[in-house]
């Protein structure tokens, strides 16, 4: 589908969302609380069926995270980024998307792991490359007085 | 985490079954990785993959260095893709900052990209044949390995971590002798692939071990996000090269290979056909490389203006996707690697659990796994 067509699709079917078809991809600004539920509409209308999540990454903006998930229909090949922040930056917690591409648990669990953005109903969130009580090293504000050398 | 691991272990014990560990170690690993596997008797309940032993914090690093920078470190995520790391993060400054590389360039990267390509491919089938009890596999494929380090070795001086592709172009020009070298390898390799067929393929132990081994439908390809040989293994189209394509791909003429049984027989067909259909890609291209510069003029210290940006290649393995944030300095404000190994290595549970122990080797050989790109 067009970027237009595909906008135009996402502003009917979300009127209160921010989409920006502008960019590539396709971008939408999504409330935190209703990611789960977009995210299965994004899934099963049958005109968008974005099946394949292919990334999902955080970002620490200092005052808030942000979170980017990718997505692509492999039948109708169009793109959507959603971007979705967390307001709260001393405790980031999102509903996982993981029921709906079994790809997301995995990419919470880093996300968690180098973030510390918590997801939850997570079947397994423990970290995945660090050990417990590591600290979350992608924070901008994360320190290591061993490993880190200031310029 | 231990006390999880603990816990299961316990339980398991009072149900006969028990618990056993493969890794960091182990030879067919091909990294450090370890599995936890659950056992009743010989066959496997559940496979639970432990990666982190070799995290480097790659991301973290991207946040300190420039982008020129950055391209040393894509070569140690997938060092048997270094030339598609190295491009992605190339053709992604070269998106942001608005400049046209010459045509030249983009031919010689296709080029390496594909000679790339069939070096990995070469590596995973003599490891593969390896894992499964051949151990002639491993010098074959070794040998004919050796050629294509040879053609790299001669035109810029490395073997393995190349940082020859930069954003602009390349890091200086290919050797005179590439194209003739390149041209007998491609008419050696056509011979020697058959061997390859002849030594493996058709063997009747290995066509038990791999056949209907290690199923997976499309649906759940796409949900697992598995791309690159396993996901074309499965059915499911996901080859970035013919959906978007970039360098000189839009140029040439190739097949994406598609199977749709889903088992470890289809992925190990699967990477035996691309290595034919590099060969292709290459032939079109090594005549007909344009006569030009091999960098674009680019400007001392790049900086990429502000905004998001991502690109999307595909490597030997799958998928790579380099996305990053720029708030118009010299180093990325965030810097994310979709790696293919990440996802691809996730599906290890769905795919072994029900399968007897030694097929899990054969499974883990058949997604190729490198390790170094699952921890980055």
């Amino acid at each position: 589908m067009e970027k237009e067509q595909l906008g135009q699709v996402l502003s009917e079917l979300f009127p209160s969302l921010e989409i920006n078809t502008s960019q590539d991809p396709v971008r939408v600004k999504a409330d935190a609380g209703s990611i789960h539920s977009l995210a299965m509409t994004l899934r099963d209308d049958s005109r968008l069926q974005f099946d394949y999540l292919f990334n999902m990454y955080g970002i620490d903006r200092e005052d808030r995270f942000t979170l980017v998930y990718y997505l692509e229909s492999t039948l109708l090949r169009h793109i959507v980024a959603i971007e979705t922040d967390l307001a709260d930056h001393d405790n980031p917690v999102v509903e996982s998307i993981s029921d709906l591409w079994k790809t997301a648990e995995f990419q919470e669990r880093e996300i968690y792991d180098l973030m510390g953005v918590s997801f939850t109903n997570h079947p397994d969130p423990r970290r995945l490359f660090l050990e417990d009580g590591w600290g979350f090293p992608l924070r901008k504000d994360y320190r290591d007085d061993i490993n880190f050398i200031e310029r | 985490m231990q006390e999880v691991e603990l816990q299961d272990i316990l339980t398991a014990r009072e149900d006969g079954d028990y618990i056993i560990n493969i890794g960091p170690q182990h030879p067919s690993t091909h990294g450090v990785l370890r599995f936890v596997v659950s056992l009743k008797g010989e066959m496997l309940e559940y496979v639970i993959p432990h990666c982190g032993y070799i995290h480097r914090g790659i991301e973290k690093m991207c946040e300190r260095l420039t982008y020129p920078q950055i391209i040393h470190l894509t070569d140690r995520m997938d060092y048997l893709s270094a030339h598609m790391n190295n491009e992605a993060v190339s053709l992604l400054v070269e998106k942001a900052t608005g400049v046209e590389v010459p045509e030249r360039v983009k031919y010689i990267r296709t080029i390496l990209s594909e000679l790339q390509r069939i070096q990995s491919h070469q590596l995973w089938w003599a490891a593969f044949g390896m894992d499964m009890g051949g151990l002639t596999c491993f010098f074959y494929g070794l040998r004919d390995r050796e050629k294509i380090l040879d053609i790299f070795e001669e035109s810029f001086g490395s073997r393995l971590l190349h940082s020859y592709i930069c954003p602009g172009g390349l890091m200086n020009d290919i050797h005179p002798n590439f194209q003739k070298r390149t041209k007998e390898f491609i008419k050696y390799f056509r011979k020697k692939l058959p061997e390859f067929d002849e030594l493996l393929t058709g063997n009747i132990i290995f066509e038990m071990r791999t056949k209907g081994m290690g199923v997976l439908s499309k649906e759940e390809a796409i949900s697992y996000g598995l791309t690159g040989p396993p996901g074309r293994a499965s059915n499911f189209a996901c080859d970035i090269r013919k959906l978007y394509p970039y360098s000189a791909y839009d140029k040439v003429d190739f097949k994406e290979i598609l199977y749709t049984e889903g088992d470890t027989w289809a992925r190990y067909k699967v990477r035996m056909d691309e290595m034919w259909e590099s060969m292709k890609i290459i032939e079109q291209l090594i005549d007909n490389i344009p006569e030009g510069d091999f960098t674009a003029k680019m400007k001392p210290v790049i900086r990429l203006p502000e905004g998001e940006y991502s690109q999307r290649v595909e490597t030997a393995r799958g998928e790579l996707g380099v996305y990053v944030v720029s708030k118009g300095e010299k180093t990325p404000y965030r810097m994310h690697f979709r790696t293919p190994n990440f996802s691809n290595l996730f599906v290890m549970n769905r795919l072994a659990a029900g399968n007897k122990i030694a097929d899990l080797i054969a499974i883990s050989g058949s997604l190729d796994l490198v390790i170094p790109d699952i921890d980055r």
